[in-house]
């Protein structure tokens, strides 16, 4: 790892002041990734921020009923808040679905917002990845491109966003709150993450100089009908292949209102708009989850070895707002 | 005691403890021009608190907490097994808390409790989770077997603190009591591989660690 200088930000003012004064700054969460990434050498700061000792780990209810989840908040407490549990079920297992125990403990909400691509290219120095090195290519399009992506790729990248938590937060409508020198600002979610286009090497948003303080989760009376599915090579302890993030407001056996995001798909948390509108208005049944499903994956694009991803996604969808649908009706 | 000093003693206080701090950070400078919250790359004296006792060592902000434990302090239990937060031998508890300390930079944790492998037994007394661990043959070749032993002992806290799990039924029914299945065993373990393929000796070591207790 090369060497860096480290601070412990004391206040939110410093901390963005610092970031802003230095270049090649970095803030500082839980470091599951970042360290990680700063031991092959794809990340080298020359100053982190440590900004997970500041008063930004509450969870709290707002006014209007949503609730806003503070960046410092770690995966694993936010997991298991009774707030997150009774209210939206589908963050919580999307949180439990990620990673392991341990890693749950350090991580952070900011943080997990923030995670890299776990494209091997991109981590392997030795590699060519335009995410990495602008212009030098990507060797995933021609290479083993078995976990990568369907929707939303171009011809720069193909690298899937890694975050079980974003396919929830996208699905439940999440703002997050940023702040820098010039003040505050919100974002929604499914706009923070952004597709690679030309320009891979840019993941977010997020403008050079802005630390992530929060995350508002809207009022929704019905968000507690949800669940996240998830589908990995083994079942436990890794990355999806496939998610589902999906939440269903049914009265009258008639769906009056949609979520479905889906993970493992795209460079973002990828929510599937039309696939909601297909299902609205319509019975819970098998049939129109197949139609939205259908609907959902209609302009994926494969590479040689990530067509599976296609059918396994359809039938992650039906699964998982068959499991709303039935939860619903007991 | 506090309430009782008069101005002027507390003024004699006041100038004293100025004096040593004084003293203090003279030492500090001369040996580091930096002490946190700012660690310059350079590096400067840390304080850790290690199973319980005080533990000081020179580290650059790079070095992580499981080189700390095992290269500075010799406290060499915790293993260093991938490196990269992907197999959970590395294993302490911060607060009580399980990490993977092979990412954790040490200088998050200077303030912090830290126990490893070597402070879970008391002396020469095994602990009932290292004693069920030997009882159901909880490995082989022993090298996940300090993370392993570390991640059940939180494991244990966090369910008894009724923290639910992703193959909890009914996440959102915070009163419906969480029954420890063998899938709920394996699945709040999964952090801590085992290449030689212990799995069932640790979920029967869990298990009976647990059974005893409730």
């Amino acid at each position: 790892m090369k060497t860096f200088d480290y601070t412990r930000a004391s206040s939110i003012e410093e901390a963005v002041l610092t970031v802003n004064n230095i270049d090649r700054a970095k803030f500082l969460g839980g470091g599951t990734n970042l360290i990680d990434l700063m031991k092959e050498g794809v990340e080298q700061p020359d100053r982190l921020i440590d900004v997970t000792k500041l008063s930004l780990a509450e969870i709290e209810e707002l006014s209007d009923g949503g609730v806003r989840i503070g960046a410092m908040a770690r995966n694993s407490t936010t997991a298991n808040h009774p707030l997150i549990r009774q209210r939206y079920p589908v963050l919580s297992q999307a949180f439990l679905a990620g990673a392991s125990p341990q890693l749950r403990n350090m991580a952070t909400v900011g943080g997990n917002l923030m995670q890299r691509t776990r494209c091997y290219y991109f981590t392997d120095t030795t590699m060519p990845c335009n995410k990495r090195e602008p212009g030098s290519g990507c060797a995933a399009i021609e290479g083993f491109n078995r976990i990568h992506g369907i929707l939303g790729t171009s011809e720069q990248c193909i690298a899937t966003h890694p975050s079980d938590m974003c396919v929830a937060l996208a699905a439940l409508d999440a703002v997050v709150r940023v702040q820098s020198i010039d003040g505050e600002r919100e974002i929604a979610l499914v706009d923070f993450h952004t597709l690679p286009g030309d320009t891979p090497q840019i993941e977010t948003q997020l403008q050079p100089g802005e630390l992530i303080t929060a995350v508002d989760l809207p009022a929704n009376d019905w968000a507690n009908n949800s669940y996240y599915l998830k589908v990995r090579d083994r079942n436990s302890y890794a990355f999806a292949l496939v998610s589902v993030a999906a939440a269903l407001n049914v009265r009258d056996d008639v769906i009056q209102d949609a979520r479905v995001a889906m993970g493992g798909v795209a460079h973002k948390p990828w929510r599937a708009l039309a696939a909601e509108e297909i299902l609205v208005g319509k019975p819970a049944n098998e049939e129109t989850f197949q139609q939205a499903a259908e609907t959902a994956l209609a302009s994926a694009q494969t590479y040689e070895h990530n067509a599976f991803k296609v059918e396994l996604g359809k039938r992650a969808i039906v699964r998982a707002l068959s499991t709303v649908a039935t939860s619903i009706s007991t | 005691m506090g309430i009782n000093l008069k101005r002027r003693r507390f003024g004699q206080l006041m100038f004293l403890s100025t004096a040593l701090t004084a003293i203090g950070n003279w030492f500090k400078t001369a040996k580091s021009q930096t002490t946190p919250p700012t660690l310059s790359i350079d590096g400067a004296e840390v304080a850790f608190k290690i199973n319980g006792v005080r533990q000081t060592v020179n580290i650059e902000p790079r070095v992580t907490l499981l080189d700390v434990l095992r290269e500075r302090i010799g406290l060499t239990g915790t293993k260093k097994g991938c490196n990269h937060g992907q197999c959970g031998a590395c294993t302490v508890l911060v607060d009580g808390v399980r990490i993977n300390s092979c990412l954790a930079l040490a200088i998050q944790y200077q303030d912090a409790e830290i126990t490893t492998i070597e402070g879970i037994a008391d002396g020469e007394d095994l602990s009932a989770i290292q004693t069920a661990f030997i009882n159901n043959d909880g490995f082989q070749c022993g090298y996940c077997t300090s993370g392993q032993i570390c991640s059940a002992v939180a494991m244990l806290n966090e369910f008894a603190a009724e923290e639910a799990s992703i193959v909890t039924p009914d996440i959102s029914n915070l009163d419906a009591a969480i029954e420890l299945t063998d899938a709920e065993i394996k699945e709040r373990m999964s952090g801590n591989l085992c290449r030689c393929g212990a799995y069932p000796g640790i979920v029967a070591a869990v298990r009976e660690v647990y059974e005893r207790a409730s």
